[in-house]
């Protein structure tokens, strides 16, 4: 007895998987990623492999890269182990990016979402207050609110997230807008779905793939806000960052190039790896727009 | 016409108010007393200077008062007093303003120019050198952090090849006339110009060849093509002036960035501008003095985005007239 013959239909591939493949292909969103992985795992496996305290002490200050070789990428102008500066910078960077940017998102795609959907009176109430936040100069302002309350982590994010929102918002806003004239979304009025329902369920999952490149984005932005803001000493100084790292160094960079060069290419590899990324799922998300 | 200016101006200034509003708020949400977050937490506000910022802000009347006070000194032109320097905020900020400006126009001035024509050269050949510069360009120029470039320049430019200077606005030794002084000036002013050019030329180039490339597939240049019209006609006249619409309004949307990255470029070359100003005065708990700049700057990015709009319906007839 034989089994029946089976043929082997294709497994029905969603949009994701599409846009996956679309990823893995080119060259440069997969340098992004590698990057990403890299930098992600100095900061979180870094502190188990190379086990030094980024304020402690540990050699004569100013030692150049190479010349100990406990002390693999020197002191800095206290003395201070740079390697172990670079691993545990990378944690408050990383932490305050992401932070700011999932605030950036919330606040952009819920004033967006409900401009966008509603229109008329509300769309034009929102975006006056969009417009409002969109004058203002984003770090002078995050330097301001920083400095009036404390400069935590906490703060610092919230802060690059209230100066960040607008553009989302418009995103969020102008996708709101096409989607809601589409047939699925009158359909599912028509069978009584509810506001919230077709914001939330119907709408903005259709919206996602332009949004998550943007907050791609955003990540990158945010990752150099918090060092911008670092730099100039208004982070918080009990934290090690990429940023404090060059604020610090920077009255010694004629004579001592890496204390400020190695941080900052630190920030610099990390932004590149975020917004080839980005750059890769945007591509993956429109294929029709890879020649741009 | 004049309706529509009007209008502008109208909602320009209820922005403004906005914003002074907003400054007022910040005063008072900010934790601790309002008098001495005012006179700075220097700890040395002697009893009679805090007595004077209560009675001037009115800081025993109820909120809204206070409101109007603060409004009322503010639209007449006082900001208050810095306590740290002992000058009214407003003469401080306008003794800074220049430098700023100064370097912000010059940057974007270069970023523009430079990144307009390297964005129009990459158009003609999407796989050519202009082009994979380009790409190359606004990675690092999105990527890199602005003060970190701008260190690195005063690393290349103060130790191995010494040009340029690497601090400051004018040299104090030199002496000399008025031709002598504009080159020194011009001359501080290369390296602080470039760091903050950069990032924007970066993007504008990108954004150029982008709007070239989808211009160029439009129907009006394959008429003036058919028509017989020179490429270099094509390219300059029809294409890149349609091109330059979108550049052109990215460019003054940006104006709040462009100022942010000057407050980080101004304190890594010692540019004596608004930014290092904002700089010191944060350090200094000089809040008058911060929010003064915070007011000034979204000033000006209010009057660049009407300038932005006025020049994309000069650009673009379409926009003058409806909306």
């Amino acid at each position: 007895m034989t089994a029946p013959a089976r043929t082997t239909v294709p497994a029905a591939r969603g949009p994701m998987a599409e846009a996956w493949d679309i990823f893995r292909r080119s060259p440069s969103a997969m340098l992004g990623l590698a990057l990403l992985i890299l930098v992600m795992g100095m900061t979180f496996a870094g502190p188990h492999l190379y086990q030094v305290d980024p304020f402690e002490i540990v050699w004569a200050p100013l030692t150049p890269p190479g010349e100990e070789a406990t002390i693999p990428l020197g002191t800095d102008n206290l003395g201070r182990d740079i390697l172990a500066g670079l691993i545990a910078g990378g944690r408050a960077t990383l932490a305050v990016g992401f932070a700011a940017a999932a605030i950036t998102m919330l606040i952009g795609v819920l004033i967006g979402a409900y401009a966008g959907f509603y229109g008329g009176i509300v769309d034009d109430m929102l975006m006056r207050v969009t417009e409002f936040f969109q004058v203002l100069p984003p770090l002078l302002f995050a330097m301001v609110v920083v400095t009036l309350f404390q400069p935590t982590l906490v703060n610092v994010a919230l802060a690059i997230g209230i100066v960040s929102w607008p553009q989302t918002a418009r995103l969020t806003r102008s996708e709101f807008r096409r989607i809601r004239t589409l047939e699925y979304v009158s359909a599912m009025r028509a069978i009584g779905a509810g506001d919230g329902n077709i914001i939330w369920r119907v709408i903005l999952p259709n919206a996602l793939p332009p949004l998550i490149v943007s907050a791609t984005l955003t990540i990158g932005m945010a990752i150099l806000f918090e060092a911008g803001l670092s730099f100039l000493g208004l982070s918080d100084p009990n934290v090690m960052s990429w940023g404090l790292m060059i604020g610090s160094g920077r009255e010694y960079l004629l004579d001592a190039w890496w204390v400020v060069t190695l941080p900052g290419a630190m920030i610099f590899l990390t932004v590149l790896g975020v917004s080839l990324v980005g750059d890769g799922l945007n591509d993956a998300f429109n294929p029709r727009m890879r020649e741009r | 016409m004049f309706r529509r200016i009007l209008r502008q101006l109208l909602y320009a200034a209820a922005l403004i108010l906005a914003v002074l509003v907003l400054n007022f708020l910040l005063i008072q949400l900010a934790p601790g007393d309002p008098a001495e977050v005012i006179a700075g937490e220097m700890g040395g506000a002697s009893a009679e200077v805090m007595a004077a910022i209560r009675q001037q802000y009115g800081l025993d009347k109820p909120l809204l008062t206070q409101l109007g006070l603060y409004l009322g000194r503010a639209l007449q032109g006082d900001l208050g007093m810095s306590y740290f320097y002992n000058r009214p905020v407003v003469d401080l900020i306008l003794s800074r303003l220049g430098p700023t400006m100064l370097l912000v126009a010059t940057a974007l001035g270069f970023a523009l120019i430079v990144g307009t024509r390297l964005g129009m050269l990459a158009s003609r050949n999407p796989r050519g050198i202009a082009s994979a510069l380009v790409t190359v360009l606004s990675l690092v120029g999105y990527s890199a952090p602005v003060f970190w470039t701008g260190l690195m320049l005063v690393i290349l430019f103060g130790a191995t090849i010494p040009l340029f200077p690497i601090a400051g606005m004018i040299d104090v030794v030199k002496q000399g006339g008025l031709l002598s002084r504009v080159l020194d000036i011009a001359h501080h002013l290369v390296l602080p110009a470039l760091t903050l050019g950069l990032v924007y030329l970066a993007q504008y180039s990108r954004l150029t060849r982008a709007s070239m490339l989808e211009v160029l597939g439009a129907d009006y240049i394959r008429t003036a093509r058919a028509k017989g019209v020179s490429e270099r006609q094509v390219f300059g006249r029809h294409a890149f002036r349609n091109a330059l619409l979108p550049v052109v309004t990215v460019a003054g949307m940006q104006f709040g960035a462009i100022i942010s990255g000057a407050v980080l470029v101004e304190t890594v070359f010692s540019w004596p501008g608004l930014g290092t100003l904002a700089f010191q005065s944060i350090l200094a708990r000089d809040y008058p003095t911060v929010l003064g700049i915070l007011f000034f700057s979204t000033l000006i990015v209010i009057i660049a985005n009407l300038l932005t709009d006025f020049v994309s319906r000069l650009l673009d007839p379409r926009l003058a007239g409806g909306r």
